[in-house]
């Protein structure tokens, strides 16, 4: 008797313990915090693992679900009757997945290994009748996003993460040597470029635009530049090789915004990372490097920006619009996902970043511009955090669109100088 | 709040270990056993900082789509031979619990002693909201045998 009543007891004390882990605040209860002027409004929730999201120039939203939901992997949030609220939501599409966009006419969203497109006709995808642009793209799970986005030319970008922390013998086992060269650049570790219209095209039809990038989730054409933007995560591990005391290992490599200005550029991935305390690219350990020695990175390309280590930028946008104030136009919003790599030290991220741009380059160091959506202080591991930005759209009306993956939210955030 | 958990925790965990010690073992009193779970944890935890922590987290957790909880799952306080495997072997992508899929890979952790595993899975079974046996050095042992 004593028995049952010290394990009911115990019963009742787990059941708290693990309640306050993943509980640690309900969802509506989390305060988005936003620079005076700006007000945000939730107009979806508990839709499923809401990855990127893209809004047509009638106002119907667009999401796209990590896994499908009752079968569907894609959303259509729309305010049919004008009302500022989302009233009919219908979801197509039978597989899950992260990119999604839309350009002259179309609805492109992509699996992990493949890009579909569906007709917009008057505002209504076909959805019956998808249509195969690129099949046959590397899934090894890890790093298996595939984001897109188009240009203004008739081409599409896709994402290949490499299925790999550093390209290993060994994946992830500390002090195992790279490979040299490292053969997964060959089928990922950077960003393809494909035609828009072009239906049944395979992995090889593809021109490697960019490489030398271990994993990107946000990804923009900037159409101000004529250029495509990146924003690479860095790799995870540095800190288990002790170049530095942990305060200043957990803060690299930096999460990097790449510029792809030319297609073929190399950003580095596996042999090189960021160190932004002294700008420059540095050997990797795996390739004989003690995080100060350039040696073979000295020719490779260099950010435009450095954001802390392990932050997860899963979104980048270029602001075109009008409604946000002067300073935000032709700017980047970077929606982060925050980190799960930094112990011994607290994770971080979880906010929407801003970098203002002039003239094409950033024209002042990045800044918060929504933050909070962890809902608490002192997140020591990603799950005790309430929401995870992930994907970022802009409206017809230059409103700006955020998604979560944690808990299926998604937030409009006007401008309204009040 | 932590350390009443954590005593609530091992009460019935000791019991356990105790009435299911087989018949014809050596015979320890409850306090060395009691002593020697307790040993084992605070050695297992030491380990788990060391290398399990990173990824597992600190409440063990996990992350989203690449590492996989230690919360109360099949894994954690079911088969103790998977258990040691795993922390053996290693493993590549695609791990599936409760209709969750984990992407990263876990490096072979076969460099630690069969008293370092047994420490550090004792830890994780025990701890985390998980209640399971403990994992002794001599299984440890064995299974390394069999999988050699």
């Amino acid at each position: 008797m004593m028995m049952k009543v010290v394990f009911f007891f115990v019963s009742i004390v787990l059941f708290s313990a693990t309640d306050l882990i993943a509980q640690s605040q309900s969802p509506d209860a989390v305060k988005i915090n936003l620079p005076v002027g700006f007000t945000t409004e939730v107009i979806g929730k508990n839709l499923g693992r809401a990855r990127h999201i893209a809004v047509n120039s009638n106002g119907d939203v667009y999401i796209k679900l990590d896994r499908p939901r009752n079968g569907k992997g894609i959303l259509r949030l729309r305010d049919k009757n004008r009302d500022g609220k989302i009233d009919d939501t219908t979801s197509f599409g039978d597989y899950g997945g992260t990119g999604i966009a839309i350009k002259n006419g179309y609805l492109y969203a992509s699996s992990n290994s493949a890009v579909y497109r569906y007709k917009l006709n008057n505002n209504e995808p076909d959805t019956e009748h998808p249509e195969t642009i690129v099949s046959g793209l590397l899934d090894r799970g890890q790093h298996n996003s595939k984001s897109i986005t188009l240009d203004n030319n008739g081409n599409i970008y896709v994402n290949i993460g490499a299925p790999s922390n550093a390209c290993q013998l060994q994946d992830r086992a500390t002090g195992a040597p790279g490979q040299d060269p490292c053969p997964l650049l060959d089928v990922s570790g950077g960003i393809w470029q494909f035609k828009a219209d072009k239906t049944g095209q395979k992995f090889e039809d593809g021109v490697r635009y960019a490489t030398g990038i271990r994993n990107t989730v946000g990804l923009d054409w900037n159409s101000a530049t004529n250029t495509l933007f990146a924003m690479q995560h860095g790799r995870d591990g540095l800190q288990d090789y002790h170049f530095f005391p942990d305060s200043v290992s957990v803060e690299l490599p930096a999460e990097e915004m790449l510029e792809v200005s030319k297609a073929g550029d190399n950003f580095g991935w596996p042999y090189c990372f960021y160190n932004q305390f002294i700008g420059k690219k540095v050997l990797n350990p795996e390739y004989g490097g003690d995080a100060k020695t350039v040696g073979r990175c000295e020719d490779v390309k260099l950010p435009v920006m450095a954001f802390p280590g392990h932050l997860a930028p899963n979104a980048i946008l270029f602001y075109t619009g009008n409604q946000f104030p002067e300073k935000y136009r032709n700017g980047a919003f970077i929606a982060f996902h925050g980190s799960w790599n930094r112990a011994p030290l607290e994770q971080k991220g979880f906010f929407v970043a801003f970098v203002p741009f002039k003239n094409g380059k950033p024209s002042g160091n990045w800044e918060m511009f929504a933050t909070g959506f962890a809902g608490r202080e002192n997140v020591t591991a990603p799950n005790q955090a309430v929401f995870r930005p992930c994907g970022l759209a802009q409206g017809p009306d230059g409103s700006l669109y955020v998604t979560d993956d944690a808990k299926g939210y998604v937030w409009k955030i006007n401008f309204t100088g009040k | 709040m932590r350390v009443f958990v954590f005593v609530w925790l091992l009460i019935p965990c000791l019991v356990k270990a105790q009435a299911k010690k087989p018949a014809g073992t050596t015979s320890k009193t409850a306090s060395s056993s009691a002593n020697t779970l307790k040993n084992s944890i605070t050695r297992g935890h030491a380990v788990y900082t060391q290398y399990c922590l990173t990824c597992h987290q600190a409440d063990g957790s996990g992350v989203p789509n690449l590492n996989p909880p230690l919360i109360r799952t099949k894994w954690t306080l079911g088969s103790k031979t998977v258990l040691i495997e795993q922390v053996l072997k290693g493993s590549s992508g695609k791990v599936e619990i409760d209709g969750e899929t984990f992407n990263n890979s876990m490096p072979p952790l076969a460099s630690l002693t069969d008293q370092q595993i047994a420490d550090v899975l004792t830890y994780v079974r025990n701890n985390f909201g998980n209640k399971a046996s403990i994992v002794t050095p001599a299984e440890v042992k064995a299974v390394k045998a069999k999988t050699k």
